[in-house]
């Protein structure tokens, strides 16, 4: 105990209401230390994160930096040079440069002027001492998400911060991305700095962390080096008692198979896709045809920019492509047309949830809802709120949506839930084509799994083909067939299961299988 | 901005965390119960706007003046539902003020004979009230096509087409005032059904109608989910710029509704009503007031109706209280900052922005 920790928490409670969001969580990290952070959705590390960095005052216990008390949460400059955190997304401002987003808030003054020169040297002096490679004077907007990254990580250090917390600071890299990341990390922990890492992958936490403490419903369960724990252990601590989410999709499995029947499964000729050209900023898509039978589940992956997620948007009609054609059940669907796609029988499951999947302050019910509102509606297209409720009840608990009722604000779940409720949304329209873009992006382990378990079942019990566009090769694994896309085109196809994921990392990198079969 | 503050805006479990004030925290675990203190969160405001009336005139309790205000009120407050319909969308509209102004004078230049300064079409006054509104529905129509299909700026669009049409108000009419108007083209804005207004049982009528419309139709939750989250609407197959544009051209004709009933209730169209007056600000003013967001996708008739009423009530109360003509602007304008605080304070952080 007499060890002095860079940043030491103490007792930390917090409640939102009657939620209690954190419930006496003692955290530590040394000097020199990578201490992961894990948990479900909802567990509380938000709340830890950001009582953490000053932005909410803890109801009971304290913060110490190197022994002393953390300053007020007034003093934002006292925070900053103590702890510093790379959010999930990014708080860079793009229309600044790299020099004035490092120095944001606190400019570097001569005699009550911005001295320009001496802030551009010691950005600088910074970027030359890790070895990192940015120009200062770089406008931020023209730069890539993980040099965004290196922004935030230099404004950290330029601060003098010896903590810095990463809050899911993968979410949005390529894996060799990701390798330069740790790397710097490892760079910044051998300089003794103290880091947080907050992370939903936990292969990343294993890679990357000494220790590891896990948090559940407010409380940390598990806190031990990183070579005492596997990753099924961790898992367990995170999931604790849950029954098996078998049931659920069983539930689920049941409902959809009630309300699609009568429907002829079995003439339906499922998705034809052929030579479809897009043009968009996240990834062209060159010429790709491709065919999911009924029933059938068909992943998408490929890099960033490949196309993957393009060619998802295009087939749900979100996204206008140039040319081509694609067919559902022999009926034609137009280009950029989300509406009438939907008549069409697409179910469409957003790339982000956030930007695209929900509408934060409206409720569970109204949201699941959302696809419908024309089967709902009675004549001249009243709605009874009440009804409305009443049929998203069924959906949202063979999901298991953990909400207050149907009428609590989606923006007040967790992201878990958040996605759930995008899922069920989509799949209440009855679709007999389910379009998932990177469908658990940001999503828990065990509402992971859960997730991709609805989407096949809901696929297998009602004769929907499914289309799995993602670039996260977890989210593949049950496919029954994968596509690989590279530069826009149609690279390999892995025709069956079990993948080989060397194989398939191999092949989103463009990198020849001449020599070598598919699995 | 600090990185904090930016934190706040961009992760909403932040932004959750960080407001933690008693009153909120109890209307974020009681959805139901949040939605009637934010609806009613005017009515302490009303209830001593009402008692500094009764104390400042004994004519402020007459029946008269309580239709009087009625009557004065109406035509702003349609205007204010249409500018709440295309607030509730996320959209902005300063033409309105201009379409009160115009789609009123278009009609009556219709109706009169050249000898009173109209083109001596000598229409019927009902087919004049359709021009009216078809009036409305084209510049909505212009507005909404330039905005969404031409995804040009909003506020930029409507303060252009404010101009224009406030000088074409002017331009058809050579800056006359039109008098002589027939009966049945007044009607709407100065006939009593007893002592009430008929003006004032057509904007309850509207208000009732589109608050119902809001709640219970699905185009009406169609505009909060499009106001709320436009791409997320999309991705649930809403169409949104249909929804859009048609909020806007349903707002113009509103306006336009509203013109017709001011234009009743002063027996005249003249070249400043509406853009010459600078009714906007009141109309912004009531609808943001009463609770409806300017971001989009919050708000409901019932605060917007309240905030009418206060401001109408306000105004009263200064004009009785004998405030000098030369201040009366001034103290209007405190008098809506006041309320503007109020609101927020009452209604917790979503309202009032």
């Amino acid at each position: 105990m007499t060890q002095l920790f860079a940043v030491e928490a103490k007792g930390i409670e917090k409640s939102f209401g009657s939620t209690k969001a954190l419930r006496g969580v003692d955290l530590s990290i040394g000097a020199g230390q990578c201490l992961g952070l894990v948990g479900r959705n909802g567990a509380g590390k938000s709340t830890l994160v950001s009582i953490l960095s000053g932005l909410a005052k803890p109801d009971v216990g304290e913060v110490f930096f190197h022994g002393e008390p953390a300053p007020s949460l007034r003093d934002i400059d006292g925070w900053r040079k103590q702890i510093a955190t790379v959010f999930q997304h990014s708080k860079v401002v793009p229309q600044l440069s790299v020099t004035e987003n490092v120095f944001l808030g606190s400019p570097a003054l001569r005699r009550g002027v911005v001295d320009w020169h001496q802030m551009r040297e010691a950005t600088r002096a910074i970027i030359d001492e890790w070895n990192f490679d940015i120009s200062v004077t770089a406008r931020c907007e023209t730069l890539t998400v993980e040099q965004l990254q290196v922004v935030e990580i230099v404004r950290a250090l330029a601060t003098g911060a010896q903590c810095i917390l990463l809050d899911e600071p993968t979410s949005a890299l390529e894996r060799r991305a990701v390798d330069r990341l740790f790397e710097r990390v490892n760079q910044l922990v051998k300089n003794g700095v103290a880091v947080l890492y907050i992370s939903h992958h936990l292969e990343e936490v294993f890679d990357i962390c000494s220790d590891v403490t896990v948090l559940r419903d407010g409380e940390v369960v598990v806190n031990s080096p990183i070579g005492k724990i596997d990753k099924e252990q961790m898992v367990a601590a995170m999931v604790g008692e849950i029954p098996a989410t078998a049931s659920v999709t069983d539930e689920l499995g049941v409902l959809l198979k009630r309300s699609s029947e009568g429907d002829d499964e079995s003439e339906r000729e499922g998705l034809v896709v052929q030579d479809l050209h897009v043009t968009s900023s996240r990834g062209d898509v060159l010429g790709v045809s491709l065919t999911v039978r009924p029933g059938e589940c068909l992943g998408v992956t490929g890099l960033l920019g490949a196309g993957v997620a393009t060619l998802g948007r295009a087939v749900a009609g979100s996204q206008k492509f140039d040319s081509g054609k694609i067919t559902l059940n022999g009926r034609v669907l137009p280009s950029g047309r989300r509406d009438i796609s939907l008549k069409g029988g697409v179910g469409y499951i957003p790339e982000n949830r956030q930007l695209e999947g929900f509408v934060a302050h409206l409720g569970v019910g109204e949201n699941v809802t959302m696809t419908i509102t024309n089967r709902l509606a009675k004549r001249f297209g009243w709605l009874s709120p009440r009804h409305r409720d009443d049929s998203a009840v069924a959906m949202t608990k063979a999901l298991s949506v953990v909400s207050s009722g149907m009428k609590q604000p989606v923006g007040e779940l967790s992201g878990g839930n958040q996605q759930k409720v995008t899922v069920a949304r989509s799949l209440v329209s009855n679709p007999t084509l389910i379009v998932a873009v990177t469908p658990t992006r940001g999503v828990d382990v065990a509402s992971k799994s859960l997730l991709l378990q609805s989407l096949i079942e809901a696929a297998r019990s009602t004769g929907a083909a499914l289309l799995i566009c993602s670039d996260e090769l977890d989210d593949l694994v049950d496919c029954d067939r994968i596509i690989v896309l590279f530069r826009g085109n149609i690279y390999h196809e892995f025709s069956a299961p079990p993948f080989d994921r060397e194989a398939l990392i191999a092949t989103t990198e463009g990198i020849s299988l001449s020599d070598r079969t598919a699995s | 901005m600090t990185i904090a503050d930016k934190a706040k805006h961009q992760d909403p479990e932040i932004e959750l965390i960080a407001q933690s004030g008693g009153l909120q925290n109890f209307v974020r675990k009681n959805s139901g119960a949040a939605n009637l203190i934010r609806q009613a969160a005017l009515v302490p405001v009303l209830i001593i706007v009402l008692i500094v009336g009764a104390v400042a005139s004994p004519f402020f309790f007459t029946v008269d003046n309580i239709a009087g205000i009625a009557q004065q009120i109406s035509a702003l407050a349609v205007t204010v539902v249409g500018e709440s319909l295309i607030l509730l969308i996320g959209g902005m509209d300063l033409s309105l003020e201009s379409t009160y102004g115009l789609a009123p004078m278009v009609a009556a230049w219709m109706i009169l004979p050249i000898a009173d300064d109209g083109n001596g079409w000598r229409l019927s006054p009902f087919v004049g009230i359709l021009i009216l509104l078809a009036v409305g529905a084209a510049v909505g129509l212009l507005n909404g096509f330039l905005i969404v299909k031409a995804r040009l700026n909003g506020f930029i669009v409507t303060l252009g087409m404010t101009i224009v049409l406030a000088g074409m108000q002017n331009g058809i009419v050579k800056a006359q005032t039109l008098f002589n108007l027939p009966a049945q083209f007044v009607w709407l804005g100065s006939a009593d059904v007893g002592v009430v207004p008929v003006s004032a049982i057509a904007a309850a009528i509207v208000f009732i109608v589109v608050g119902l419309f809001l709640r219970y139709h699905r185009v009406g939750r169609a505009i909060y989910a499009v106001g709320g989250n436009p791409d997320a609407a999309r991705a649930a197959g809403i169409r949104v710029d249909r929804i859009k544009i048609g909020v806007y051209v349903a707002g113009s004709m509103l306006a336009a509704l509203g013109g017709l009933m001011e234009a009743g209730r002063v027996s005249a169209v003249t070249g400043t009503q509406g853009y010459g007056e600078g009714i906007i600000f009141t109309v912004f003013a009531a609808a943001v007031i009463g609770g409806v967001s300017l971001k989009g996708g919050r708000g409901n008739m019932v605060g917007a109706a309240s905030g009418v009423i206060l401001l109408g009530l306000v105004q009263n109360i200064l004009d009785l209280a004998n405030v000098s003509n030369y201040w009366i602007e001034a103290i209007d304008g405190v008098v809506i900052l006041f309320a503007l605080v109020l609101a927020r304070v009452i209604g917790g952080k979503e309202s009032a922005e």
